[in-house]
């Protein structure tokens, strides 16, 4: 089968790449495009790693093939600071310890941007389930349960 | 990765009609594909069948929750997200938002659809026994019209079930009726809290007429190749005012409607005794419900 | 102190944090080839044809089998019994046989799936009763890799005289390091140039050692880098000299660069775990509770091949016995062949299964002597000038009661327990128990470990007027680029800024040793404080440095100093403390230059509805020297705690003939966020002479001790005592239920 071309818009900007219509939309971020800050930890929706907003809503990159984001706004890792300005979530993430490995950090990130945007002072039990689509082997969660509270007194 | 891409193919229909031209002239080729969830997780293994896919994530004739005097409608694209926001859900099929809100994570949540769910016909699927503990129905759509179904009757083996390959689930419907003197119970026991697959799961629904079982619905996931409704311990409830003879007697029922295996996520004997366990469990709701 | 003990911002998180960190599948070269290992899928036998089926272009693709191995066709590490490819024998399934190359990733999976592997079946053993048995016999002359005897005093003599004699036996399970990234590496290699390596790994030089071997090249014709690694535990201690092998093979043959990614199906299926492990233990007291002796029988699954198994089973033997004091103790320690993939370095390496089974037989012990479990310990703890099992005297100030009080406060667990004990009786369904286990931990490697590395750091002024740490320590997520930079910052009297680490890459650094055995901190942190000193030192000495300096006026001494001299670069090299002596031959003496203490405390629910344990609080009290960072310290703990919630409670892996096939994150149940409950972490500080700051090791300490708290809380809850792990829903149900039966 013949790429087909995906128009979308990627972190504000106006994109038109030529791909295969059922490549995953990780791979089109990563290797396309060059914004490797999206990971794949498991490839199959499990570990949050590749997590990024489509149409403003947290998804697993690695579930999507290219062909469903045609038209779609895309916003990744690279696109949530302000220039050189963090990100509050980035910022408390830094300064709280919730970045180890760093690996699941871009998803874990987006994860915590969607919870924060949906409720902007989640309890505790609510972190706990609204980051539990994104796998953590470093942190116990417990110092990014601190970064996201710290997010929300910003 | 392991897909060997080239050997896919995949467009987007125009519309829903399209999307049915194709399927009915193209049988063996064409394969709806929804929010992916699934199929996906297949093609990164390189195990999905090698056809084209027909991307129907944006049919709008598909999205949307309807309601009117007799049936909630939800669209078969209609995601967990939606589902949970749903107040009308939350109120009269709370069963239904719990399986959402146990289905994967947020992201999961965000793609993740009832009708892909339920043509993808997995006997773990979290949403498929709270449909079943309402007496949902399915309405079916190819060219030649429209089609209705009980929704207890379309699994009818592993991975087997009565959607043609030019048809498309274009809705489930969830009968209404007064909220009052209804018990609702959910219950999914998974690998671990969140972002799991289950091992046991079990939807129950109950009205009351007094202190008598009205109606009662009872269905469990992942103990048989299907999804599965159990009649026959519904039928021991049916009519009867709850004593503790009688919960036996439905939970000994109950352990022989089920028929569990060993897999690589439990056990065939864990899962028999959990089921029953949570059974026991909806019963004592029940039971604190009328007899306290 | 200015920067030890402070908070200051990891040094490459604000690259974390934005995802500009490159690891290793970020990477990539013009004219890249992809590669992917074909593997056996038989546990044992003889290689009789490889088929290649049609509708591939074979002729497109690099081939690499064992007869292309320029050098020696093994991975050099400890034994050479591990091949890098298959030559004609089968010994574990996943074992590595043929290597593909070519341009499209996706037509290269498709060729995997094209190649089959014709083999004759032997015979295999596929556990430890199996090989001890020998079932069959799969390695050397009697399946047994390594065995060690611990001997203290006269055990013998000592069972007419007990009171009690208790035993019991005790299971682990492999366990999976599951790193969120998986292992990788991209190679170009050639006669000319020789070969380069990046990846995702613990210890460049363990690579740059065994890609020597492979290609018979010297020293300097090996580079080995390691780019930003998401995580490791142990699982990228040994096998990336495996994966970088492969990579560099098809390199070498291809003429090309070669990506070697594996996606987290092989990864889960063909790299090592934690060794299971089964230990016997017989333990005699006096009727007041002190332990007079203990015999101990621990044996490792260690898989297929030695790799690093003997120094597993090393580490698991001298925690054998705990940090209690017993003056007859022999532990006999084997290391046994299966035909399964080598088991290999996980965070605690060999400590978690012997300290398990240890403290879960003091529990089974404290109940029998009609003791609390708290009070039998503190009536055997070790103290300062006692003597360990292997007869080293503790002459650290170290006081395990007081950890016992502190941690007793701080979980309050009198009143839980009581509390608890009076709610379980009203509730038919919800069980709540509290328990406990006390631990220590050695920080760096066993014995004359250290003496033999010579670990060698070094430290440079740049032009910049910088100082820059070069290093073969990894940052891997715990810290090492921070603290590194904080103590230099510290014994240089700069601002923390002023310090950069070098990339890991064998061509500039010398090798500090392995990033392993909790020892970059306390060991290779000591070398930082040590260059430090030397280049103040010499910068003093020249002239250019005043006795009180500002960090812009030591910025400008440097840059002084290299317009003179042209540079400035210093080398410190690890010594063995004088009062540290062991001996190989009889396994005695100073197992360790310093221990972590440690007492932890966890708080479980039990549904007996669905049989599922949660970890509702966790106290985590250890007394770890000087801590360094308050945050990442913390962190290590947090993390390492969570981890053992999954070997306790969660994670096992399900073997069918020899392969793991729960092989999906999907199945292999690692804890999300949603499962774990509150990590409360302490830290009591005893500064250690001969650490930098006086700091110890801590990265592996917690995982020794979760698993047998939790065990010992679900005991403390419902009165069963599971001699295993992990306590799945299921395990704890067919215990449960073969309880009722036979009572």
């Amino acid at each position: 089968m013949k790429k087909v071309d995906i128009f979308f818009t990627i972190n504000g900007v106006k994109k038109t790449v030529s791909a295969h219509p059922m490549k995953r939309l990780l791979d089109l971020l990563r290797e396309e495009l060059e914004l490797t800050g999206t990971k794949e930890g498991c490839g199959e929706g499990e570990c949050g790693a590749c997590s990024v907003f489509v149409e403003g809503k947290l998804v697993n990159s690695c579930l999507i093939p290219s062909l469903q984001v045609q038209g779609c706004e895309v916003k990744t890792i690279e696109g949530v600071a302000d220039g050189e300005q963090l990100h509050r979530v980035q910022e408390s993430f830094l300064k709280e310890g919730g970045a180890q490995c760093g690996i699941c950090t871009p998803g874990m990130i987006m994860a915590a941007i969607a919870l924060l945007e949906e409720n902007s002072e989640p309890s505790y039990e609510e972190i706990q389930e609204g980051l539990a689509g994104n796998l953590c082997r470093c942190t116990g969660y417990t110092k990014i349960f601190t970064s996201v509270v710290k997010a929300c007194q910003k | 990765m392991r897909a060997y891409l080239p050997a896919y193919d995949a467009l987007t229909p125009d519309s829903l009609d399209h999307a049915l031209e194709l399927l009915d002239t193209h049988p063996e080729e064409y394969v709806p594909f929804a929010g992916g969830t699934d199929l996906m997780v297949l093609l990164d293994w390189g195990k999905l069948p090698r056809k084209k896919y027909l991307n129907i994530w944006n049919l709008s004739e598909l999205k949307g929750i309807q309601e009117d005097e007799s049936f909630i409608s939800l669209g078969g694209l209609t995601t967990y997200t939606e589902i949970q926001a749903s107040e009308v859900l939350q109120k009269e099929f709370p069963n239904l938002c719990q399986a959402a809100r146990w289905s994967g994570a947020w992201a999961i949540q965000n793609r993740g659809t009832l009708g892909g769910n339920i043509a993808n016909a997995s006997p773990a699927a979290d949403s498929s026994p709270a449909l079943l503990s309402y007496g949902a129905e399915l309405e079916i759509v190819s060219r030649s019209g429209v089609r209705r179904l009980p929704y207890s009757e379309f699994h009818t083996g592993y991975k087997e079930m009565r959607l043609e390959k030019n048809e498309i689930i274009r809705a489930i419907l969830l009968p209404r009726s007064s909220v009052e003197n209804c018990h609702h119970y959910y219950r999914k026991v998974g690998t671990r809290k969140a972002q799991a697959i289950s091992k046991v799961c079990l939807a129950a629904f109950v009205k009351w007429e007094g202190n008598k079982i009205k109606e009662c619905r009872i269905a469990l996931g992942s103990v048989a190749p299907t999804v599965i409704r159990c009649p026959k311990s519904e039928e021991i409830l049916t009519g009867k005012t709850l004593s503790r003879e009688l919960k036996e007697e439905a939970k000994a029922t109950l352990g022989q409607e089920i028929s569990p295996i060993d897999d690589v996520r439990s056990t065939k004997d864990y899962r028999l005794e959990i089921a029953v366990n949570i059974f026991d469990e909806f019963l004592d709701e029940l039971g604190g419900c009328k007899e306290g | 102190m200015r920067w030890i003990g402070k908070d200051v911002p990891r040094k490459e998180g604000k690259d974390k944090v934005t995802g500009a960190s490159r690891y290793i599948d970020d990477i990539t070269f013009p004219d890249m080839l992809y590669g992917v290992t074909v593997r056996s899928e038989t546990s044992r036998g003889i290689l009789q044809r490889t088929v290649f089926e049609e509708g591939i272009p074979w002729e497109e693709f690099t081939q690499v089998t064992c007869k292309d191995i320029p050098g020696n066709n093994y991975v050099a590490l400890i034994e050479t019994d591990q091949p890098y490819l298959a030559d004609g024998k089968i010994n574990h399934p996943l074992e590595a046989v043929l290597l593909l190359a070519h341009p499209d990733k996706y037509l290269l999976q498709e060729a995997r799936r094209k190649v089959s592997l014709e083999v004759d079946p032997l015979p295999p053993v596929y556990d430890i009763e199996e090989s001890l048995n020998q079932k069959e016999i799969v390695w050397g002359k009697d399946n047994v890799f390594k065995e060690y005897l611990l001997e203290k005093g006269d055990i013998d003599q000592v069972w007419e005289k007990a009171d009690h004699i208790i035993e019991g036996e005790y299971k682990t399970g492999a366990q999976e390091q599951l790193y969120i990234e998986t292992n990788g590496i991209v190679a170009v290699a050639n006669p000319e140039e020789g070969v380069t390596v990046w990846g995702s790994l613990q210890c460049p030089y363990y690579v740059h050692k065994a890609l020597m071997a492979l290609f018979d090249l010297p020293a300097d014709k090996i580079r080995v880098i390691q780019t930003t690694t998401g995580g490791g535990f142990g699982g990228k201690e040994e096998y990336p000299s495996m994966i970088a092998g492969h990579a560099a093979l098809l390199a070498w043959k291809s003429g090309k660069p070669v990506k070697l990614i594996y996606d987290r199906l092989e990864d889960l299926a063909a790299t090592t775990k934690r060794h299971p492990s089964l230990t016997r233990h017989k333990m005699a007291l006096s009727s007041e509770g002190k332990i007079l002796g203990m015999e101990i029988d621990f044996v490792l699954d260690g898989g297929a091949y030695a790799t690093l198994s003997s120094v597993v089973l090393s580490r698991g033997t001298i925690h054998a016995a705990g940090p209690y004091l017993c003056e007859n103790v022999r532990v006999r320690a084997r290391v046994v062949a299966t035909n399964t993939p080598p088991h290999g370095a996980f965070r605690g390496f060999g400590a978690p299964q012997s300290i398990f089974a240890l403290e879960r037989h003091l529990d089974k012990a404290a109940l029998q002597l009609n003791l609390s479990k708290e009070e039998l310990r503190r009536r055997n703890f070790i103290q300062e000038g006692q003597l360990t099992a292997t007869g080293q005297v503790i002459n650290e100030k170290v006081s395990l009661a007081d950890l016992m009080t502190k941690a007793m406060e701080k979980s309050d667990f009198q009143k839980k327990k009581e509390q608890f004990h009076s709610e379980n009786k009203k509730n038919k369904y919800i069980k709540r128990g509290i328990g406990l286990s006390s631990f220590f931990h050695g920080a760096g490697f066993t014995g004359s470990g250290e003496a033999y590395l010579e670990s060698m750091l070094g430290m440079e002024a740049t032009k910049e007027g910088k100082i820059r740490i070069l290093s073969a320590s990894t940052e891997i997520g715990q810290g090492t680029n921070t603290i590194f930079s904080q103590i230099a910052a510290e014994a240089l009297g700069i601002e923390y800024d002023l310090i950069e680490i070098s990339v890991p890459d064998t061509a500039l650094v010398p090798n500090s040793g392995p990033t392993v055995a909790s020892r970059t901190c306390m060991i290779v942190g000591k070398l930082v404080e040590s260059a430090a000193i030397q280049v103040k030192e010499i910068l003093r000495q020249s002239g250019f440095l005043a006795s009180t300096y500002s960090s812009s006026e030591f910025s400008k001494a440097c840059q002084s100093y290299l317009d003179k001299f042209s540079q400035l670069r210093v080398f410190s090299k690890y010594k063995q403390p004088t009062n540290i002596k062991w001996d190989d031959q009889t396994y005695r003496g100073d197992a360790y230059g310093a221990y972590a203490w440690a007492v932890y405390v966890a708080e479980i629910k039990i549904d007996l509805r669905t049989y599922e344990t949660t970890v509702e609080d966790f106290v985590a009290l250890q007394e770890v020297g000087k801590v360094i960072h308050p945050t990442l310290a913390a962190g290590q703990i947090e993390g390492g705690v969570a981890q053992g919630i999954g070997y306790g409670l969660y994670e096992k892996v399900v073997w069918d003939k020899g392969q793991m096939i729960n092989n999906q994150m999907t199945n292999y149940i690692m804890p999300t966020s949603a499962d774990i409950g509150k990590i409360r972490v302490f830290f009591e500080e005893a500064p250690y002479a001969h650490g930098p700051a006086g700091a110890k090791g801590i990265g592996e300490l917690p995982l020794d001790g979760v698993a047998p708290a939790i065990s010992s809380a679900i005991e403390n809850a419902i009165g069963l005592d599971i001699p295993e792990i992990p306590v799945t829903p299921e395990t704890l149900h067919e215990y449960w239920v073969s309880r009722k039966v036979n009572s």
